[in-house]
């Protein structure tokens, strides 16, 4: 009698609690679960539809409209004034050397650290290279920039030493004189922001479209 | 070389003039004060209207926690579906494929827990609906959950007893309406006009002028550059993330960035000082904070400007410094100094390759995220130094032999035991993951993970594990990382070096909170002073950077004494 009364205590007692806790698991669900449901979708359309798309909007403002500042040829446009592309020829200012080819549909550096062995014959295949095509240029008259891979491969930029440099080069392969090279790149110098800040460099596919349109006159 | 020197001290005083006014404003908006952003609370209380919460019923710290991980474990299963569909859905102007089950499931906690470590590449592995509805969306809402985390525990250390903090979904709230998005929004438009693109055009195809066909990726991209400096996310666009000229198209736009990543974490340390009204201690943090960063950042700018010896051996000149890996219009000096700032901040976007810094600039960065808690990124920065603070308080206590206390309460067993298992639970998982890898890989050399031989390549791994449990997500990107093996252990890494470190201070907090406050006298051990700040400082170096000596010792360490 005893143990069935027991039996039958604990059984209500259980039920008891299961009822508790499911109500306790609703509860929790009202308090917690559902409010962060719908606060997440909120959410989602202010910060992820409504902000992107006011941005979006403004930037049709901006230079390039929002889309990248390109820069042309005759009309045509050669690229992109941010994204650097590649240049091999002799006639034209080169870029840095680059970890994905100057593909622009991607991005990168080479990663390797600064003792790596490949590293260091890459860098002397580079110079190798530099001083077949640049003869009468010293070694140390090369800047590393010239010859090192850019954090994002796609690096518009040379250093001004970086376009010097290759002066000598560009004007024998256009029967210009170096002088007038020279100037041209004295003028493509970018100075520091407000003169004080950052480095100086100048952008290599601006250097190459004023050098294009240098012949021409 | 001076204006690059020039343009780094002009980054940090005008983040620190900036953060000044934040902080005070920070705490303005949740101590509930009269302030100039009062017009969006309507807007708020529609929101609270329609999702059902009543911001009336107020939370202790367990509700607290309850709320932090219902909305956190929502995110993880939205973001999870998301990606593995991500090519069968719209927005995806490119065609970009689905990712792998590994992938998402490493990309969903990366993303969710502030970390953002990527081991994708954006241009062809993310769509454009991924990138707004998803990492974009985390970005807002990850960087708001440590802020309201912060909120509550700066709530619990007020000069009475304590047992509500308010509720938690009006702090997370308030953070983003009040906080995140209307600096992201002034922020996107900087970015915007000075040349990153915002619009919804995929790819362009054009001739080079040398004749080649380039394609080039670009893509409502300004928004997400904003939030996830602001917020110390650190997830980019692109894969070469702010060194990419679309995402930091110039030094204008660098020192933007630079400024937006570090404003957050500099304002929050004044508002605890603001909130607390316990200004003295706020500027002896930041101090500290000042000092820790500025140790990391000398010898790494030094060393980096000086350039690499090897090239010198070649016979090269080195005038700009150590280029590789670096872009142009930024040089070393201004890479070095965001390097740093990125790495002891946790948001982890990069404007240089890490991978190709020199070893002391690479140890400097690795330290920088052991120790996780200089500036630190939004709201969990001062959470782990919250942690170092309470531990410093009980050394300090037994050394001077009085009862430990803190802001008026005593600091007992159970806050003390917490505070030892979080602050060694970084140290553990790093080093146990990295020796677990370092033995995968001895064994099966034939794995081809280490884009480096030798202590570089030891280097890369305990990079990854470093970034992963602070939360930091940049990366020596040569490591070939999206694996199942990276993607499973980084993500469980992830997961614990942010919600540990989370739930820790506000259950400390919490607890003390709700014991009885003594006032101050002069017996008590002040917290405010340069002594006690030294003190903190000793034990953040002796628990959380030498902890890691013996592993600092077998990468950079030793790569930097095999340069002749």
């Amino acid at each position: 009698m005893i143990t069935a009364e027991n039996t039958e205590n604990h059984g209500v007692s259980a039920q008891l609690e299961k009822k508790t806790q499911h109500y306790l698991i609703s509860n929790k669900m009202k308090t917690y679960l559902l409010p962060s449901l719908k606060l997440t979708g909120v959410l989602i359309i202010v910060c992820s539809v409504l902000y992107p798309l006011l941005i979006a909007g403004i930037a049709k403002t901006a230079p390039g409209g929002g889309k990248g500042v390109t820069l042309s040829v005759n009309g045509k446009v050669v690229g992109y004034e941010n994204i650097g592309q590649k240049f091999t020829k002799d006639e034209y200012f080169w870029s840095r050397p680059s970890a994905v080819d100057y593909n622009a549909n991607g991005s990168g550096a080479s990663n390797k650290g600064p003792s790596a062995p490949d590293l260091l014959a890459a860098v002397q295949a580079r110079v190798d290279t530099f001083m077949k095509h640049n003869p009468g240029i010293k070694k140390a008259d090369i800047p590393t920039d010239l010859v090192t891979a850019s954090g994002s491969g796609l690096d518009p930029d040379i250093s001004p030493q970086g376009a010097y440099v290759q002066v000598t080069r560009v004007a024998k392969a256009r029967n210009l004189s170096e002088d007038q090279i020279r100037k041209l790149v004295d003028a493509q110098v970018e100075k520091p922001l407000l003169g004080m800040f950052g480095p100086k460099k100048v952008n290599v596919l601006k250097l190459n479209i004023a050098l294009q349109e240098q012949k021409k006159n | 070389m001076k204006t690059e020197l020039l343009g780094v001290v002009a980054s940090f005083l005008l983040t620190l003039l900036l953060a000044f006014p934040l902080g005070k404003y920070i705490s303005k908006v949740f101590r509930k004060e009269k302030n100039w952003f009062d017009f969006m609370a309507p807007f708020e209380r529609f929101i609270f209207r329609i999702c059902g919460i009543d911001v009336t019923r107020e939370m202790n710290w367990k509700q607290h926690v309850a709320a932090l991980l219902s909305l956190n474990m929502l995110w993880l299963v939205y973001a999870f579906v998301m990606f593995l569909f991500q090519g069968s859905l719209f927005g995806n102007p490119d065609s970009n494929p689905s990712m792998s089950a590994h992938l998402s499931f490493n990309t969903a906690i990366s993303f969710l827990t502030n970390c953002n470590l990527q081991d994708y590449a954006p241009e062809t592995g993310a769509t454009y609906l991924i990138q707004l509805a998803v990492l974009m969306f985390l970005h807002f809402v990850s960087a708001a959950t440590g802020i309201a985390a912060l909120v509550v525990v700066f709530k619990a250390m007020q000069d009475k007893v304590v047992d509500k903090m308010g509720n938690f979904f009006e702090l997370f709230l308030k953070s983003i309406t009040r906080i995140l998005l209307p600096i992201s929004l002034v922020i996107a438009l900087l970015l915007v006009f000075h040349g990153t693109p915002a619009s919804f055009d995929g790819k362009d195809t054009l001739i080079t002028m040398q004749g080649d066909t380039s394609v080039v990726s670009r893509g409502p991209a300004a928004g997400m550059i904003a939030i996830k400096h602001l917020g110390t996310n650190g997830g980019g666009w692109f894969g070469a993330n702010s060194a990419h000229p679309l995402e930091n198209p110039d030094y204008f736009t660098n020192i933007v960035e630079i400024v937006a990543q570090c404003l957050i974490p500099f304002a929050l340390v004044f508002s605890l000082g603001f909130f607390l009204n316990r200004k003295k201690m706020a500027w002896s943090i930041f101090g500290v904070m000042t000092v820790g960063m500025l140790c990391f950042l000398l010898p790494a700018m030094h060393a980096e400007m000086k350039g690499n010896p090897a090239f010198d051996h070649m016979g090269l000149s080195q005038t700009t410094g150590n280029m590789e890996g670096k872009e142009q219009r930024f040089g070393p000096a201004a890479s070095s100094y965001w390097s740093i700032l990125t790495t002891v901040i946790s948001t982890g976007s990069i404007n240089a390759a890490h991978d190709s810094f020199m070893p002391v600039g690479g140890a400097m960065q690795m330290l920088g995220m052991m120790t996780n808690c200089f500036y630190g990124g939004n709201g969990v920065g001062i959470l782990n130094y919250y942690i170092f603070i309470i531990i410093a308080v009980f050394i300090s206590g037994l050394m001077v032999g009085r009862t430990p206390e803190f802001l008026g309460r005593k600091i007992e067993a159970k806050e003390m035991k917490i505070a030892t298992i979080i602050a060694l639970l970084h140290p553990l998982l790093i080093l146990t993951f990295t020796a677990i890898s370092s033995f995968a890989i001895t064994k099966n050399p034939e794995l081809s993970w280490l884009n480096n031989k030798g202590y570089h390549g030891f280097s890369e791994m305990l990079y990854q594990y470093t970034s992963s449990s602070a939360n930091n997500g940049s990366g020596y990107e040569g490591l070939g990382d999206n694996t199942p093996f990276w993607n499973i252990t980084t993500g469980f890494v992830m997961l614990l070096g942010r919600f540990l470190p989370i739930i820790g201070p506000m259950a400390i907090a919490g607890v003390l909170a709700r014991k009885k406050f003594i006032p101050e006298s002069a017996g008590t051990l002040r917290t405010d002073t340069a002594t006690f700040g030294v003190m903190t400082y000793a034990v953040i170096m002796i628990l959380a950077a030498l902890a890691f000596f013996p592993a600092l010792t077998l990468g950079p360490l030793a790569e930097y004494f095999s340069f002749r």
